[in-house]
């Protein structure tokens, strides 16, 4: 690097660590004090980083590990994407037992820092934007490389997506701790993080269509659309829904742009479709690519794969105003909400279809390939979830539904069931290739989490139907006088044992994590487990495989 | 009549069967004749990485 340019960069990281120096100590509060702290830290190590590395070029390539030339696939981000998604699925889903915890046993909420409003924010955004966000981002590029066959576009900008998202991760985490939040649903972050996800996002969409632009396939295979929907549908979601109006430039509190039943529609447009195009299209994206590679076998009909993406596209951009079934919000767009929510039930159906159509002829590796295992579970959970969903939607049922455990049993089992297993799913796929082993370190040990995985859904989304219809229930029993019968602490304390068993499914499938941990861990380290086959045959001998021959002399008889 | 009023209008008249028309259109056009080698194709491009390896395994 020439020396003003070094002198320059340093000069830059210091001026932004200057500001962050002056808006901690000016903030209004101390949520954001502390983020600016935390962006003091951030420049300051890039600012140390920047001068250590004057005049060498080669220690920033080391750190960045900038690719050279175009004949390799530009995988570090990838790999580093995948080490996050395994670091962020373990910090989300112990923030989930902790808080599924407390709500069994209330004692564990720790004031002010932990306890269960501040806590939950931080386990939602951390599976679905810190976990499911970074094997998205991974996954993508892993996918839009391979199929385009061209290395990734921009690589600066490809590393700034990651780490400018890692900074995201942790300053909405961070925040939801301090109490800095803007209370709207899976959007938590106040208004200067919002501003520096849309930067982040944008250079995403760059990096992702310029390596399309670069393709060598003439063809975009099917994924690499539903991937493109997703980062164009949230840029444009997460810039509506975020809206607002800051207090003042030094602190972080905010207000939305909309108000009243507006500003609830435009939330829950927002949130809906943070499900459809963050937790359905892009995981559809990983299905159609790492379903059929694992399986070996091309997509059961590509054609069916294309009509999927547009009924998707064009149907589920209208279910939001389900979530406001018996609201201020007019009833008309209620039921348009309901209607569409309904008629959604056929696509999903169809892609899911799809995807367990592939393994047609090759059904036999569900006994021998655990990766393979969990894809079928995960598509069926896909198909559970997307036929319980239309039907909570039909207003008849959300009347009982609405506001119970039964809507939190119904997202957890398209959560853990679906975007869970197919992300571990594509994570055994994804840790060899990248790191150049044979195999998983053990096999064995994907067959454990599987089953871990699956039965802790299992107590969860039971004991969530059970809990949900009684509260429901509760809620609406009136006694001969007209009077309701129980009060809101009764319905709770009603539920007491099914949280401890929700819980329990919160461990098991915590436990099958960090069992799936543990094996990513020793795969990269290189180590392969010595251990029986999956699907062996049962021990063969062909020495003894014939018949006995009997002796030529008869026997003498008694 | 208002703006919204006008948008309105366009939204649940022409803009509705301009979408409807767009979908179906998109949806039936997987159908096109000559589609079927198209799509096959496509769906087998993601395993031309491996061609090489599936060669092997042949024998």
């Amino acid at each position: 690097m020439q020396a003003e340019a070094a002198l320059g960069r340093v000069g830059l990281w210091f001026g932004v660590l200057l500001i962050s120096i002056i808006l901690a100590a000016t903030a209004r509060d101390t949520g954001f004090a502390a983020h600016a702290t935390i962006i003091a830290v951030v420049a300051f190590v890039l600012m140390w980083m920047s001068a250590a590395r004057f005049d060498p070029m080669g220690k920033a390539r080391g750190f960045f590990r900038m690719p050279e030339g175009l004949s390799r696939y530009d995988d570090d981000p990838i790999r580093w994407g995948v080490l996050a998604t395994m670091f962020w699925a373990l910090v989300g889903l112990l923030a989930g037992v902790f808080i599924a915890s407390q709500l069994a046993f209330p004692q564990l909420n720790f004031e002010p820092y932990f306890n269960f409003g501040r806590v939950r924010p931080l386990h939602t955004s951390a599976v679905i934007f810190a976990f499911g966000g970074n094997i998205l981002i991974a996954s993508s590029f892993y996918v839009v490389q391979r199929t385009c066959r061209a290395q990734l576009a921009f690589p600066t900008l490809a590393r700034f997506v990651f780490w400018g998202y890692q900074l995201f991760i942790v300053l909405a985490a961070s925040g939801y701790l301090f109490g800095v939040t803007q209370s709207r649903e899976y959007a938590e972050p106040e208004w200067y993080v919002d501003l520096w996800l849309t930067i982040v996002w944008v250079a995403y969409l760059i990096v992702f269509v310029g390596t399309l632009a670069r393709r060598t396939e003439p063809h975009i295979y099917v994924a690499n659309w539903f991937y493109l929907s997703f980062i164009i549908t949230i840029a444009m979601l997460h810039i509506v829904n975020n809206l607002a109006v800051p207090v003042a430039w030094n602190g972080s509190l905010s207000f939305s742009a909309f108000a009243g039943v507006q500003d609830a529609l435009t939330q829950w447009w927002y949130g809906h479709n943070a499900v459809a195009f963050f937790l359905t299209v892009p995981f559809l994206a990983m299905m159609y690519y790492f379903v059929p590679k694992q399986a070996e076998r091309p997509v059961y009909s590509y054609r069916l794969s294309i009509i999927h993406f547009w009924s998707l596209i064009f149907l589920y951009i209208w279910a939001g105003p389900h979530h406001l079934h018996y609201t201020a919000l007019p009833d008309w767009a209620q039921t348009l909400g309901m209607v569409f929510s309904v008629i959604l039930w056929m696509p999903s159906w169809g892609g899911m279809i799809n995807g367990l159509m592939t393994l047609n002829g090759a059904w036999d590796k569900v006994r021998t390939d655990p990766i393979i295992r969990m894809m079928v579970m995960a598509l069926a959970f896909y198909g559970m979830a997307t036929f319980e969903g239309p039907m909570l939607s039909i207003k008849a049922v959300n009347s009982l539904s609405h506001y119970t455990d039964w809507t939190v049993g119904h997202v957890h089992s398209g959560a853990l069931g679906w975007n869970g297993l197919i992300s571990f799913a594509a994570v055994y796929f994804l840790v060899p290739r990248l790191w150049k082993r044979e195999r998983m370190y053990s096999l064995r040990m994907i067959n454990w989490h599987f089953w871990l995985a699956t039965l802790g859904i299992v107590f969860y989304a039971a004991s969530m139907w059970v809990a949900g219809i009684t509260q429901g229930l509760m809620w609406r029993e009136y006694g001969a006088d007209g009077y309701l019968v129980n009060s809101f602490a009764e319905t709770v304390a009603a539920l007491h044992e099914l949280y401890i068993i929700r819980a329990l499914g919160g461990v098991m499938y915590l436990s099958g994590a960090i069992i799936m941990g543990y094996n990513v861990w020793m795969t990269i380290a290189g180590r392969l487990r010595e251990e029986a086959p999956m699907g062996a045959m049962p021990d063969y001998d062909p020495d003894k495989d014939r018949p006995i021959v009997r002796p030529a002399t008869p026997e003498p008889a008694e | 009549m208002s703006l919204y009023d006008q948008l309105r209008h366009l939204a649940d008249s022409y803009g509705l069967i301009a979408l409807i028309v767009l979908f179906l259109g998109l949806c039936l056009w997987v159908f096109r004749p000559g589609a079927r080698q198209h799509n096959q194709e496509a769906a087998r491009s993601i395993f031309k990485d491996e061609e090489i390896e599936r060669d092997d395994d042949d024998q």
